[in-house]
């Protein structure tokens, strides 16, 4: 436990970010553009950061893996973004914000990094306001407001079902203006294979492949930032874009970057269901459709019988036969139960044979009493969007008959682990947005990733990156051809020969499609001791026959698609048995890790406050050797520890 | 369902490309247009050919990296829907289809399907943006605007820069993608003070790069599955005169 050191300020919670920002360090205007910074990904944390550390007069190099920085995944978060501006008057606080996201998190986030994520909320929608993000507004002229799961209040501000698109878009816009400007230099089509840590522990630069050329290109840097996402798609099918991935994360775990709470992760209520063998991803339903969708199943096996033989329609059923299982469960919350709750309620509904649709594996999101109160302009001027989006995968008219909607792989609160100031254990290397651990716990509330995202990059990370960089303006510029980046390098190198030598017979998804099963049996929504054990193995096994059967043609120099894929998930087979690890060793239930041995007469999760309440931080001892566990107590003094209960207000 | 592909293949930049003929069976009807080109894809790399390489990312519709001329459309024959979004039972059983990358100077092909669209970018970096910096704005209720004229600029916001309406366009006019651009921050008070700046300097840099003038076929909006419209354009062009004359 000594190893760690989490840096959070002294003083009340309330002013813990105003005193370390009047006394952190700071660069002087001149000296600013002789420091060099990398950022890793373009989505709201990386490209906010970006811009605004271009802003300050920061040498800014910053990467993407798409054709342009505006595509980051960032892009396809839906519903909308959190703040306390309270300006529906309903009683909204920066305390309730922090409050609810700490609940929402089942107690095992970092208290001081959640309360200034609240703090910052509100600068979020002003900056945002300005660059030109038409959120949606009222007929006056103002702000409009809706409500998201795990709150009584209604504070989220949207953009449609565009919100992501447009902040992205609005941090894009900050950023193309710092790249005219000259204080950022971007680099697309390259992917980060390593991270160089030089000799005296610190984080200098990275090795990218060239997605075009093939070419294996080194960049240097006094601070190295990655925001590169989560790392969902070690399931295979998840909400996550096909080229999201966990490498630039495992990458740095792998040169001595602490991996914490990796096992939690957010299995999200609303999305399609799974059709078939072939598909390739699972597309998300907003979960602002909850504020007026009503989750149900049949009461009677007779009509869930009826429905997937489709004898009848879910219209036929008429209403003492329905189960609005969360809002007899959940009578306070209803359908806004936080995305961990309403999710296994979900499964436990499916499992118990309740479940419709052709795979039993699906519940009804119906909109038809909404329809009935507000009309149907009202919803689709609301909703029109998705459900259009929803008639283009299912073939089906949500405005008639209620969506099928399943829980699927969503978001990774855990991540690479971050002191107060975002900043690894590795000195120089930064973390922000998803592939950090530090704001959701064990659950993240709705409308709260892209809340974080642009928190960190806009107003955290340009101040924390700040206080690192103070004392490195006497090192001058970094060489890349010194023996750290020849080794990296060399190890890239190594990698790619070593996949290309394979030369087996499956393609890389046969390996991918495999793993992504074993995670979702054994590491998914409900887990157990004997599950994670043979999962483990499992997952073993499948590492060892990828190493031996995996099929790359062609070349490693130029564009070659499988060969990205086949790193990843080489990568992807290593971090899901971390995974496996943390969520066997967590022995309690706690937000998106829900152990079936700890759960409550009723089925709900139950904590083990005296035992894990605490960060699980993962540090790599080298190949062939079981992780080494650190743990980073989590102190609540602003906020009392309780069970979450969504049953009553 | 069973389908005859004839997808354009073309090794690098240089190579002069050709149509390439395919066939694909049983292919189920909810499969999405971009799983069935990776159905084909992991046949073609079990017999150990090259993948037909293509650009995509969120298969949701929104990042705008799909970009499929299928049939003679940009993202196929469907209205309002990205390539990725395009399913198979909207086409027949037996049919054959054509695939090709978007053509236009301006987007010049890498590989097989895959183009650079790098100028819009560009565009975008000529004053694509407001030029506000970190901090120190308002108040975000402080300005009240009109909800009608919020509703159009989100309207125009909406695109994804797919590059699309330059595909459908016989001149590769690129009007439709800067007029959304402009027209977002021209309905915006935000937008008002850098409008004359921002125009010129967009359309300045749309004619350098080499994307063509705008006839009004209509094609652009036709085409686009972000439905962004054609007033739009029209609303460029009464900006581009003010800021030429004042």
């Amino acid at each position: 436990m000594t190893k760690i050191n989490s840096k959070i300020p002294d003083g009340p919670i309330a002013e813990k970010w105003t005193r370390y920002k009047e006394h952190q360090k700071l660069v002087n205007p001149a000296n600013k553009r002789k420091i060099d910074i990398i950022v890793v990904g373009t989505g709201l944390a990386g490209g906010a950061a970006a811009a605004s550390l271009g802003e300050m007069g920061f040498n800014v190099k910053v990467f993407c893996i798409q054709d342009s920085p505006r595509r980051a995944h960032s892009i396809a978060a839906q519903g909308g973004i959190n703040a306390a501006k309270n300006y529906p008057n309903d009683g909204d606080t920066i305390y309730r914000l922090f409050y609810d996201t700490v609940k929402g998190g089942d107690y095992r986030g970092r208290e001081s990094n959640t309360y200034r994520l609240a703090e910052v909320s509100n600068n979020i929608i002003d900056q945002c306001v300005a660059q030109g993000v038409p959120f949606a507004r009222e007929y006056s002229g103002y702000l409009a407001n809706r409500s998201f799961g795990g709150a009584l209040v209604s504070r989220t501000f949207y953009a449609r079902g565009h919100t992501g698109q447009q902040l992205l878009l609005g941090a894009y816009g900050a950023l193309s203006k710092e790249i005219k400007r000259g204080s950022v230099s971007m680099y697309t089509r390259r992917e980060m294979l390593d991270l160089v840590v030089m000799k005296d522990g610190r984080a200098r630069g990275i090795i990218v492949r060239n997605l075009f050329t093939g070419e294996l290109e080194r960049y240097s840097a006094h601070a190295v930032l990655l925001a590169t996402g989560g790392y969902g798609n070690v399931y295979f099918l998840s909400t996550n874009a096909m080229t999201s991935n966990g490498s630039a994360a495992w990458r740095a775990y792998k040169r001595g970057a602490y991996f914490a709470n990796p096992c939690y992760v957010q299995i999200h209520p609303t999305c399609i269901p799974v059709h078939g063998e072939f598909q390739s991803k699972l597309t998300l339903m907003s979960e602002s459709l909850r504020n007026d969708g009503r989750i149900w199943v049949p009461k009677n096996k007779e009509d869930v019988e009826k429905i997937r033989k489709k004898e009848i329609r879910p219209r036929d059923i008429a209403e003492e036969d329905r189960d609005y299982y969360l809002e007899r469960r959940y009578p306070a919350f209803g359908n806004l139960a936080p995305r961990d709750v309403s999710s296994r309620a979900a499964k436990e509904r499916c499992d118990a044979g309740y479940g419709v649709g052709p795979t039993g594996l699906a519940v009804f999101l119906d909109l038809k009493d909404a329809i009935q109160r507000l009309g149907k302009d009202v919803i689709k001027a609301r909703y029109g969007n998705l459900i259009d989006m929803y008639e283009r995968i299912v073939d089906d008219n949500a405005y008639e008959t209620p969506m099928m909607i399943y829980p699927a792989v969503h978001y990774c609160m855990g991540g690479l682990w971050v002191d107060y100031e975002l900043q690894s254990n590795i000195p120089g290397l930064f973390v922000g947005g998803e592939s950090n651990f530090s704001d959701h716990g064990a659950n993240r509330l709705g409308a709260s990733a892209i809340m974080q995202g642009l928190s960190d990059g806009y107003f955290v990370l340009p101040y924390t990156m700040q206080n690192y960089l103070a004392d490195q303006i006497a090192v001058g510029p970094i060489p890349t051809d010194s023996a750290e980046f020849d080794d990296a390098e060399k190890d890239v190198r190594a990698r790619i020969d070593k996949l290309m030598e394979v030369k087996g017979k499956e393609p890389v998804d046969y390996f991918h499609k495999k793993l992504g099963h074993i995670m979702w049996e054994h590491v998914g929504m409900a887990r157990n001791r004997a599950g994670l054990e043979e999962g483990i193995k499992m997952i073993q096994e499948v590492r060892k026959e990828f190493w031996s059967n995996v099929r790359v043609p062609g070349n490693a120099n130029g564009i070659n698609i499988e060969l990205e894929k086949a790193l990843r998930v080489a990568d992807f087979l290593e971090l899901g048995e971390l995974m496996a690890r943390d969520a066997l060793h967590r022995e309690e239930s706690a937000g998106g890790h829900f152990r079936e041995e700890y759960q409550t007469p009723d089925g709900e999760a139950m904590r083990n406050d005296k035992d894990f309440m605490y960060v699980a931080a993962w540090e790599y001892p080298g190949d062939d050797k079981e992780p080494i566990l650190n743990k980073e107590a989590l102190k609540y003094e602003a906020i009392e520890v309780k069970t979450r209960n969504y049953k009553t207000a | 369902m069973d389908l005859k592909l004839k997808i354009w293949r073309q090794a690098s930049q240089t190579d002069k490309g050709q149509f390439v003929d395919y066939d694909v069976q049983d292919i189920s009807p909810d499969t999405s247009f971009l799983e069935m080109i990776d159905i084909l894809n992991d046949k073609l790399v079990e017999k150990g050919d090259d993948p037909v390489a293509f650009d995509h990312d969120c298969r949701e519709g929104i990042c705008g990296m799909c970009s499929m001329f299928i049939n003679g459309h940009p993202h196929g024959p469907e209205s309002a829907t990205t390539t990725c979004q395009l399913h198979m039972r909207k086409f027949k059983d037996g049919e054959t289809i054509v695939i090709e990358p978007w053509r236009a100077r301006p987007f010049p092909v890498i590989k097989d399907l895959i183009v650079d669209r790098s100028a819009f970018d560009e565009i975008i970096r000529a004053g694509g943006y407001i030029s506000t910096s970190t901090g120190g704005v308002p108040d975000a209720n402080a300005v009240p605007i009109r909800r009608e004229n919020a509703e159009l600029a989100m309207d125009a916001a909406a695109c994804i820069g797919c590059g699309a309406c330059v595909a459908a366009c016989k001149n590769a006019s690129a009007m439709l993608f800067v007029s959304a651009k402009i027209s977002q921050f021209a309905l915006l008070p935000q937008g008002k003070v850098e409008a004359k700046d921002r125009v010129k300097e967009m359309v300045a840099k749309m004619d350098e790069l080499g994307f063509g003038n705008c006839t009004n076929t209509y094609a652009c909006e036709a085409e686009c599955p972000k439905e962004i419209s054609i007033t739009n354009i029209a609303r460029l062009n009464r900006q581009f005169i003010g800021a030429k004359l004042g």
